[in-house]
């Protein structure tokens, strides 16, 4: 759907001085797929996504999005084609001398659809982004969630094929970003909607994205399913950002106290990578076999695809049963079991 | 009492002067903000990351207002004699001194506008510009009504600057409050007729920014 190559963008501030914001980035993107660019501020991802619609004009490299080249088309194509891309903001961005619905109007203005149209389409928009009620208030009369709220009906208003988020979430609060979240799911879910979503919160990643690129000065260290990249992060900028959601590796020092203060049985470190299924896991397996279970130590966090997240647990019981659970969980669940300690 | 208190004032030529200081208000504000507004679009559009970003149209632009404003007043109408008598065919009465009031005035008001334009935030700007609209269409539905309030109330100052400027012209033979107060008050020694026509100038400065404040305030939604 989207596919981008070799993108770069040098800004010379002076003849001398020259910055490399954006480096040889290269990226597919599926059709449908909420594809999250993570970085701390000045990795560029704001100007990648800029790059995306032209805000910005890439030095070098190629964005394709739905087989037609953006970098080559010519101010009016461009203009036409900006049309099918949606775009949101960090700060909204909304006129405020026009209400709720005139702003959600101005792209349809825009791409010249007739009065009757605009003002169905107009209130379609308003109930799909949950603002019925809301049509006439000034953007000064509303708060940050319903500004976003229009800025998303505004974006989606000329049925674009994909919408950029620009920190959509970075001024709003945990819950409030929450809901929008939700509703960009929900959009992404009924419209089939393609979307590219900068952040710099990993728990927006974690909540939403399919795929996820890991941006550090200009360049993408690290991309992939966002499971994954929870899983096995390999930069240490990408393991600083799963420690946001994840909390930081305290549990690998605790260990050892874990093991010294449980001395019977096994201590067993169980990775929990997706499927819901595998939610009563510590039940179903304590009930199947003649074991206990105890929960010494973990933390599960729920992602888009599933549960994710590490459980310490102290098993005790006959060595051959705890033998035969372990090879069930690893056999049959997609949990992955550790041994911390063996049985002495 | 009142022909005791004023024993020249003619309420007559009163009201004519009073009636030409409107009409030369008006008329030269609706001039200025007109080519006050287009000298501010050309300005700010020209400008360094402008959407026509053109540095020699831009230093054009700005030098003519720069030197327009530094000229006074007075001398200002003095020079364009000739132009005013080949533009309207006369150099006396309101309607003369209209072109000197506006080009008096629209560099002051277009610098005016080019503060309020350059107020207008740049974020709303790019949106625009993500959802593919022409310059036409930022210039007219983003960036003139977002200044609109700070448009009005630069509007309101120069219309008082521009009251000031029609008693001058009015001292060379214009008409209007000005030319009575010179004419009919110093001149002839007759100081009520100075009084009535400063205190009516007051009254209308007063009237001109009530009228500005209460549009700048009520389109205000902020």
């Amino acid at each position: 759907m989207i596919s981008i190559e070799g993108l770069t963008k040098i800004f010379s501030t002076t003849t001398k001085n020259r910055i490399t914001a954006v480096d040889d980035l290269t990226l597919d993107i599926k059709e449908g797929e909420i594809f999250g660019v993570i970085g701390y501020s000045g990795a560029g991802k704001s100007t990648f996504v800029r790059l995306v619609n032209r805000l910005e004009e890439p030095s070098a490299g190629k964005v394709v999005i739905d087989n037609q080249d953006i970098t080559t088309l010519n101010s009016n194509q461009l203009r036409l084609t900006r049309q099918e891309i949606g775009m949101i903001f960090q700060h909204f961005n909304l006129l405020w001398s026009r209400t709720v619905k005139d702003n959600i109007a101005f792209p349809l203005e825009i791409s010249g659809v007739p009065k009757r149209e605009r003002e169905e389409r107009v209130g379609e928009l308003i109930k799909l982004v949950g603002l019925a009620g809301r049509e006439n208030a000034y953007p000064s009369q509303l708060s940050g969630g319903q500004k976003q709220r229009v800025g998303i009906a505004r974006a989606l208003a000329n049925r674009p094929k994909v919408l950029l988020c620009d920190e959509a979430t970075s001024a709003l609060d945990p819950e409030t970003t929450n809901a929008i979240l939700d509703l960009l799911v929900d959009i992404n879910e009924k419209l089939g909607l393609t979307i590219i979503l900068i952040t710099h919160e990993m728990h927006v990643i974690r909540k939403i994205c399919n795929q996820v690129a890991v941006m550090e000065e200009g360049r993408i260290v690290e991309q992939g399913d966002v499971l994954d990249v929870f899983l096995h992060p390999k930069q240490r900028v990408t393991k600083k950002f799963v420690e946001q959601v994840m909390g930081t590796e305290g549990e690998h020092n605790g260990v050892e106290e874990l093991v010294n203060m449980y001395e019977s049985g096994k201590i067993v470190r169980l990775h929990f990578v997706g499927e819901s299924a595998n939610q009563a896991l510590i039940s179903h397996v304590a009930r199947s076999f003649n074991i206990d279970i105890n929960i010494l130590q973990g933390k599960i966090t729920q992602m888009q695809q599933g549960a994710y997240g590490t459980l310490f647990v102290q098993i005790d019981g006959h060595t051959d049963e705890i033998e035969r659970a372990i090879t069930y969980i690893t056999d049959e669940t997609s949990v992955e079991v550790e041994v911390v300690r063996n049985v002495e | 009492m009142w022909n005791n208190l004023f024993p020249n004032i003619e309420m007559q030529d009163l009201w004519v002067a009073t009636y030409e200081t409107f009409y030369m208000t008006i008329f030269a504000l609706i001039g200025t903000f007109i080519f006050g507004i287009l000298l501010g679009l050309l300005l700010y559009l020209t400008m360094k990351g402008g959407i026509w970003q053109n540095k020699i149209l831009n230093i054009m632009v700005a030098s003519i207002v720069n030197i327009f404003r530094a000229i006074p007043f007075i001398i200002l109408i003095l020079l364009l004699f000739p132009f005013t008598d080949f533009l309207i065919g006369t150099i006396r009465g309101p309607n003369a001194a209209l072109p000197a009031l506006i080009i008096g005035s629209a560099p002051f008001y277009g610098r005016l506008v080019e503060i309020a334009l350059k107020e207008v935030d740049k974020g709303v700007i790019e949106a625009a510009k993500a959802m593919g609209a022409k310059t036409r269409t930022i210039i007219f539905r983003v960036l003139l009504p977002e200044s609109m309030p700070a448009l009005v109330s630069g509007i309101t100052v120069t219309a008082i600057n521009l009251i000031g400027y029609t008693a001058m012209a009015g001292v060379i033979g214009a008409g209007g409050l000005g030319n009575y107060a010179y004419f009919f008050g110093f001149q002839r020694r007759e100081f009520d007729v100075v009084f009535v026509c400063t205190v009516l100038i007051v009254l209308i400065v007063f009237l001109f920014q009530f009228i500005g404040d209460y549009i700048s305030n009520k389109i205000d939604k902020r």
